[in-house]
């Protein structure tokens, strides 16, 4: 009997309790959606955070200063006593291993250009900013240490602003409005793609730190040359924890705070906690990867039972093939063929069932889905492994079979 | 009865020298199926239960034998060894010159493949599947499998003359069509042997004439046909009647043997 026959019977033999074959696969179609679901969203919010990671900038540290109490009611980072540029010189000057360094402050505001306009965030840093953020120039040129000595009223705007003003037209040189203050475009950021938090990380106008402090964003009461947050990067033999131990103390020392006092700033590797963030995802990759292969081995038993079921309903004919020459070999054959075949319709149900829900989960939380032809023909093979696992028992039950009580049963 | 045996034995001119050799088969060594002192013996709890005691039995090759006897005779255990479905417990049974003794379990499928074409009583047709399908069946258990299987299966159902039905499933045939399928399937890989369970055992008696002539017209194309029944017109079909009671050969006649019996009788 060729494993074209033997389809053949198999296919018959199922289509003859459809309902009943049906339900039996849901333990497989539920498994193998799992595992089409799990690793197609796992490895999209991988990638999504690796390349995240990557737009953060490498070798790096940021300062943040620490959140004030209003009404016992913590404000949030930033809102305490604000980094100045005495703050930012020293760390600079201090701590080994520095290569650039760079204030951000951030607020926002209205922009207009010609009688188009748009609210975007508006950000003063200083000249190194973009080589500490990575960020490429794509067109015109970076700030200049004279641009922000002078307080230049010079921009370099990012490609969501790009996009919502110029509408293609060349921004290089353009005069824009920031708050009723003109601003000469000088550059263009390349596209960086949205933050770790989903905000656009390309709708922003980049100013000179002294420009923006001194008329756009604003004076703070307490600290008259705040810088916001402080952006350091690190030659790549720098170890980050020794420069974020230095950092801390150094930062301890220049605001007297008393040992064992709380600090009110911060110092974080944001890559660090990203790279956590994937943990947690992996953790939850491995609790999705045992629900799967739960649901594979209970509807494995599923497979197993309803092949014994089907063995003993078909006593006779098994008798009857024994009869007309079938030898056991042919007879386990038969029926492994159609446990691992049930398993294999469970499992293209399930394929399509997984990618369509993997699809709607990714059109549902903006998420990246990538749905590999590796992964459909995993979970195809897991669900023929259980086919054969499951069905050995059955088949060689109905192969030990004797040819005379089974043709002499009811 | 009479008139069910007369037009077959008419009809078919060869018979007649056919059954002069039969009677003296046994001795001339043309033997398909030999027996030599068989036992067959089953554990029934704590007691033996002698199902077949010491059977000495020849079945000349084209032979139509009827074994007969009441439930309980050792018939049907005759019939399983003769199909080579079990094996004896003691004694030799040679089967077209092989020793099912000494046969695995595999070569023991072989020879029911290929040698022996089994007919029972409830036709045993797999459901939901064509009469042509049915028919293919042992020819894809062959070694080496035939390329030609659908055309000999549809030469087999035309000869037991069911070629206008080959996509018919078991439900939508009647009681005699099933058994001429079954008929169908037993031919098909050409066997030495027809071993018949009961085959009219659950039709009607006209149905049973009917497929009772087709085993006479096979026998006379020289298939050796073996009916195991309890019912004396069907076992008048045969030229050999072998009856059984608990376990041993109590009577064995063959046909003209009968006809001398009658001939005696007539003339006193």
């Amino acid at each position: 009997m060729t494993i074209f026959d033997s389809l053949s019977v198999a296919w018959t033999a199922l289509r003859a309790n459809l309902l009943r074959s049906i339900l039996t696969t849901l333990g497989i179609i539920i498994g193998v959606a799992s595992v089409i679901v799990l690793v197609s969203v796992g490895s999209g919010a991988r990638s999504e955070v690796e390349k995240q990671i990557a737009s953060l900038g490498s070798n790096m540290l940021v300062i943040f200063s620490g959140s004030s109490r209003v009404m016992g009611r913590a404000a949030g980072a930033g809102t305490d006593l604000p980094l100045s540029e005495q703050d930012l010189a020293a760390v600079r000057d201090k701590v080994p291993g520095v290569v650039a360094i760079s204030g951000q402050l951030n607020g926002s505001g209205p922009i207009v250009y010609g009688n188009t306009n748009w609210t975007t965030t508006l950000s003063g840093v200083h000249a190194d900013f973009a080589s500490v953020r990575d960020w490429q120039i794509v067109a015109g040129r970076d700030f200049t240490l004279q641009d922000v000595r002078a307080s230049a009223k010079v921009a370099v705007i990012g490609q969501t602003v790009v996009k919502q003003l110029f509408q293609g037209e060349d921004p290089i040189g353009a005069t824009i409005r920031v708050k009723n203050t003109p601003f000469q475009v000088v550059g263009v950021l390349g596209i960086k793609g949205p933050s770790s938090f989903g905000r656009d990380q390309d709708d922003l106008v980049l100013m000179p730190m002294t420009t923006a402090r001194g008329q756009i964003i604003g004076k703070s009461q307490v600290q008259t040359d705040q810088v916001g947050q402080v952006y350091i990067k690190f030659d790549p033999t720098t170890d980050l924890k020794d420069a974020q131990e230095d950092i801390e103390a150094l930062m301890r020392q220049r605001r007297k705070t008393q040992a064992g006092e709380e600090e009110n700033f911060s110092v974080r590797n944001l890559a660090e906690f990203m790279k956590a963030r994937t943990e947690v995802l992996s953790t939850m990759t491995y609790l999705l990867a045992a629900t799967s292969i739960i649901s594979l081995i209970v509807g494995g038993i599923g497979i197993m039972n309803i092949m014994l079921v089907s063995v003993t309903e078909r006593t006779r004919e098994i008798g009857l093939r024994m009869a007309v020459g079938a030898r056991h070999g042919d007879i386990l054959r038969q029926f492994l063929v159609e446990a691992v075949t049930l398993c294999m319709v469970g499992g293209v149900i399930g394929t399509l069932l997984g990618i369509a829900s993997a699809t709607l989960i990714a059109s549902a939380a903006q998420w990246p889905v990538l749905i590999s032809p590796s992964v459909i023909g995993l979970a195809l093979g897991a669900a023929a492994a259980t086919g054969i696992i499951f069905g050995f028992f059955p088949a060689r039950r109905a192969a030990s079979f004797n040819p005379i009580d089974a043709l002499r049963s009811e | 009865m009479e008139s069910a045996t007369a037009p077959i034995f008419s009809a078919s001119p060869q018979i007649s020298s056919a059954t002069a050799v039969t009677s003296n088969a046994t001795a001339s060594g043309n033997t398909l199926i030999s027996a030599r002192n068989i036992s067959k013996t089953y554990q029934m709890g704590d007691q033996t239960v002698r199902a077949l005691d010491g059977v000495t039995l020849d079945i000349a090759d084209g032979d139509f034998v009827a074994i007969m006897g009441a439930s309980g005779s050792g018939k049907s255990t005759m019939m399983n060894l003769i199909g080579a479905l079990d094996t004896p417990t003691s004694g030799s049974l040679t089967i077209a010159g092989r020793d099912i003794a000494k046969m695995t379990t595999d070569e023991l499928a072989a020879l029911r493949n290929q040698t022996i074409g089994f007919v029972f009583q409830q036709f045993n047709l797999l459901a939901r599947t064509s009469a042509l399908r049915q028919v293919m069946l042992p020819l894809l258990y062959a070694n080496p499998r035939p390329d030609d299987l659908e055309d000999q299966a549809r030469r087999r159902l035309d000869q037991v003359g069911l070629g206008s039905r080959l996509d018919h499933h078991p439900r939508q045939l009647s009681g005699g069509q099933q058994q001429r399928v079954a008929i169908a399937r037993a031919l098909v890989n050409n066997p030495k042997i027809l071993l018949a369970d009961e085959p009219t055992g659950a039709l009607d008696t006209r149905t049973s004439e009917d497929i009772m002539r087709l085993f006479t017209e096979l026998n006379s194309q020289g298939i050796t046909v073996i009916i195991v029944t309890h019912e004396a017109d069907i076992a008048a079909y045969a030229r050999r009647r072998i009856l059984f009671r608990d376990g041993k050969i109590t009577d064995d006649t063959s046909a003209d043997q009968r006809a001398h019996h009658l001939d005696h009788e007539v003339e006193r």
